[in-house]
């Protein structure tokens, strides 16, 4: 097997990934980036309404310590105040070093970025009504984004492997991270690439439901890796249902059509979020907006024939607004809901968008697992950031336009936290032919495959199955019924084939190996999901429906070995502010 | 219906050849061609092609339908397919890597070249750099571009002189940073594309802005960067 060998590999090529090549880029030491698409391709090029922050451009009061309390509360009280403080603080400086790179942000009349009001967003503390604090280059700023970081990357000559597939991770004997196992997918070859430190910055697996806002490709495989290398993941139960993706198609509609002034009717023409968030209406937190939409839906009050999906109104605002403001939304709606917003409504239905979950990590990028004490314990060589990370700044729901922040804040601390790392020396024994073989023996067995079932079939049963049991409301009963499903499905998935062998751009191998991942981020889920037991955020369960501060005010933390649910606290001790006391959420 | 698919695996293949399949279509819904081509995929799971948001941002999955460069997931069926048939094949003038991948290699070289990025060496504010709203709407119809590739394969000009044409891909990007009011490059970027190829390759014949998925106009930009070198050559 061929061996590269780096100082830093970043595996994922989307913000968290670029941010983070770009630092080490710029630090000189010998690093790459493994992408399994060109990197513009990422998901985070889907990205629309904007990138939340305090820079005071809308507001010059503003202040990052209200984006924090709107932060903490919208995470409902399970995100990590220390790792909220540092993107809350941390986050003017990133935003304006992109600006710098080049992004073009909307402007205001003064000249400074163009800020929005996004949901969950308020002044002084809750206390001084909606802010608009969504920085947007109209609505499509994680296009901007993206490009605008690899575009900086290409100006400090990272080096990029494009069109690469990371199979699985590799460990030494002592359980320290050494590197991948990736394909080189035009070629087919088979690659052990080393290195000193790995990053998981490989997004989100949105794709584990049937009906999601997410790109093919989000099929979770650094969480996938991580599981399969034994490591813990936190939180996984919390998946964001974004409340208007369009109905049928899962197409996103940014939270910004909200936030320049749409709302959302019922079949009576009602604007029904007046009745259960009567101060922030359609701006409530996604999971509340969210969970309305289906109670309306449930109730008989759902719009179209099928009386299945609600409304969004938009054509109020005038087409001047829209064809500024909301351009590619325009577009989105005519291709994919044939209807015209500036003339009638979208039809928009809560829909996968956002894994609040994910690997742990220290502020600084460091993944986490547990000791046998329950304390946290670093795992040598392995770093995450992004969507496959949970650092924690989402809690269990994330607000809108602080994804964005999340890569650019934590993709640079964990390029900066290597670098230190690197230049003060890491020693570690090399991987051996055993542990090179553990890791490629996945592959291995989908490449001996003679007879099976097919990958299409199995993952859409899979996907159905989480779309059935794991939605928006959750019960005990559902989720031990599709606990029994995933549990058939991992024997099936186990002794399916692979019936095209060849090298060649061979993308049936890499759906057969994203299917795997798919089903460990699925399996993780169900297992906390049922072993949470609680309503909180995005986890809303019909048995039982309150927040139960006293046993579930903490992580939850998947160890796929035993399939055990461990318990991990959460961070109230921000450096600079006093803490932010949970409290009823209200909108 | 009957959809001619290009088929070239090199694993196993001389020369390449169009392979007819058939599928059915369901009734009163207006399939994607990418819709198609999954289902085609599931028929036959050897078929490769190149696709992720399935929402026309991405870029991913630029092919050639019916004799017309797209992307196929915001490409309705109904709109490529005549009298009931469909050939795909992969975007002309790039070497074909397998079925309708091609290698994009020469594309992103050129795109390259430009020194796509933003330049400029003043120490920055300590905050944004101010741009007027007229100064930012200047960048818009340029940095929406995808990279998918459907325009400079679309372009007799980069097929013939594909290592020296810019093509409207690239052009148009250099041309994104010479309107940007925060670059201050521009008179490089300039001399970088006064040479004989370069710009002046193009034609004129506006097959990029036919085909742009996105609807940007590239044959505009280049037009701008002409009258750019001609103020600046005299």
């Amino acid at each position: 097997m061929r061996k590269l060998a780096f100082d830093g590999l970043i595996v994922g090529g989307g913000g968290a990934g670029l941010r983070a090549a770009l630092e080490l880029a710029q630090s000189g030491l010998k690093t790459a980036v493994i992408s399994k698409v060109f990197p513009t391709r990422s998901h985070t090029v889907s990205a629309q309404g904007g990138i939340t922050c305090a820079i005071a451009s809308e507001d010059p009061d503003d202040d990052w310590r209200w984006h924090m309390y709107d932060t903490v509360k919208g995470s409902d009280y399970i995100g990590d105040q220390d790792a909220i403080e540092y993107m809350c603080s941390e986050g003017p400086q990133a935003v304006f070093e992109l600006e710098h790179m080049g992004l073009p942000f909307s402007r205001t009349e003064s000249g400074r970025i163009y800020q929005r009001p996004f949901g969950g967003q308020s002044k002084d503390y809750g206390k001084g009504g909606q802010a608009a604090r969504t920085c947007a280059a109209a609505d499509r700023t994680g296009h901007a984004l993206l490009h605008t970081l690899y575009q900086a990357n290409v100006k400090n000559g990272a080096t990029f492997l494009n069109e690469w597939f990371a199979v699985d991770l590799v460990k030494n004997q002592d359980g320290a991270v050494t590197g991948v196992i990736a394909i080189e997918i035009e070629t087919g070859e088979v690659v052990h690439v080393a290195s000193r430190a790995t990053v998981l910055a490989t997004g989100g697996a949105g794709r584990i439901y049937a009906s999601t806002t997410n790109a093919l490709m989000n099929t979770g495989d650094g969480v996938g890796m991580a599981l399969r290398a034994g490591f813990p993941v936190q939180d996984i139960e919390m998946w964001q249902f974004h409340p208007t993706g369009i109905a049928g198609a899962g197409v996103l509609v940014t939270e910004g059509c909200r936030g320049e002034g749409g709302y959302l009717i019922n079949k009576d023409g009602e604007r029904f979020m007046e009745r259960y968030a009567p101060t922030a209406k359609d701006l409530a937190g996604r999971d509340v907006v969210a969970r309305s939409m289906v109670i309306e839906i449930l109730e008989g009050r759902g719009c179209g024939e099928a009386a299945d999906h609600v409304l969004l109104k938009l054509d109020h605002l005038g087409e001047a607004v829209l064809n500024s403001r909301l351009p590619g939304i325009l577009e989105l709606s005519r291709t994919f809901a044939h209807a015209d917003p500036v003339r009638q409504p979208i039809p928009v239905v809560p829909t996968c968008h956002y894994m609040m979950g994910g690997i742990p990590t220290q502020v600084r990028g460091q993944a986490l697992t547990q000791d046998e004490a329950g304390q946290d314990r670093a795992i040598e060589g392995l770093y995450a950031a992004g969507e496959a990370a949970c650092v924690s700044v989402h809690g269990a729901n994330r607000l809108g336009g602080n994804s964005l922040l999340d890569l650019i804040v934590f993709g640079r601390a964990a390029g900066l936290h290597i670098e230190q790392a690197v230049r003060h020396g890491i020693s570690r024994r090399e991987a051996s032919e055993s542990d090179l073989e553990a890791a490629y023996a996945r592959l291995a067995r989908w490449n001996a495959s003679t007879a099976g079932e097919s990958v299409a079939a199995l993952k859409r049963e899979l996907q159905n199955c989480m779309q059935a049991s794991f939605g928006v409301f959750r019960t005990e009963k559902h989720m031990r019924k599709g606990i029994e499903t995933l549990k058939g499905l991992r024997d099936r998935i186990n002794r399916a084939h692979l019936p095209d062998k060849s090298k060649a751009f061979n993308t049936a191998r890499l759906e057969a190996l994203e299917l795997d991942n798919l089903f460990e981020v699925a399996y993780a889920t169900a297992i906390a999901a049922e072993g949470r037991r609680e309503s909180r955020g995005a986890h809303a369960r019909e048995d039982h429906q309150q927040r139960d501060d006293e046993n579930w005010l903490c992580h939850s933390l998947y160890f796929p070995d035993d399939e055990r649910v461990a318990k991990r606290a959460v961070n109230f001790e921000p450096a600079t502010v006093p803490v932010f006391e949970p409290m009823e959420r209200r909108y | 219906m009957q959809v001619s698919v290009y088929r070239y695996n090199p694993d196993v293949d001389d020369k390449p050849r169009m392979r007819d399949m058939s599928i059915e279509l369901p009734e009163g819904q207006d399939l994607m061609v990418l819709d198609l081509l999954e289902r085609l995929k599931e028929q036959d799971p050897s078929l490769s092609y190149r696709r992720s948001c399935r929402e026309g941002v991405c870029g991913s999955d630029g092919i050639n339908m019916n004799g017309l460069n797209g992307l196929a997931c915001i490409t309705p069926v109904s709109q490529v397919a005549k009298r009931g048939k469909l050939a795909l094949r992969p975007l002309p003038g790039l070497p074909v890597i397998r079925d309708l991948v091609v290698d994009m290699g020469q594309f992103f070289d050129q795109f390259e070249k430009v020194r796509p990025y933003l330049i400029n060496e003043t120490p920055p504010p300590a905050q944004e750099r101010l741009q007027s709203p007229e100064q930012r709407a200047e960048l818009d119809g340029l940095y929406e571009c995808i990279l998918c590739g459907c325009c400079s394969t679309a372009c007799p000009s980069f097929w013939w002189n594909p290592d020296k044409f810019v093509g409207p891909a690239g052009l148009l990007q250099a041309y994104r940073f010479l309107a940007d009011s925060r670059d201050t490059a521009g008179d490089e970027r300039l001399r970088d594309l006064e040479d004989p190829f370069s710009v002046f390759r193009c034609r004129g014949i506006m097959n990029c802005v036919n085909v742009c998925p996105k609807g940007l106009n590239p044959t505009r930009a280049i037009g701008k960067i002409r009258g750019l070198l001609v103020k600046q050559g005299t």
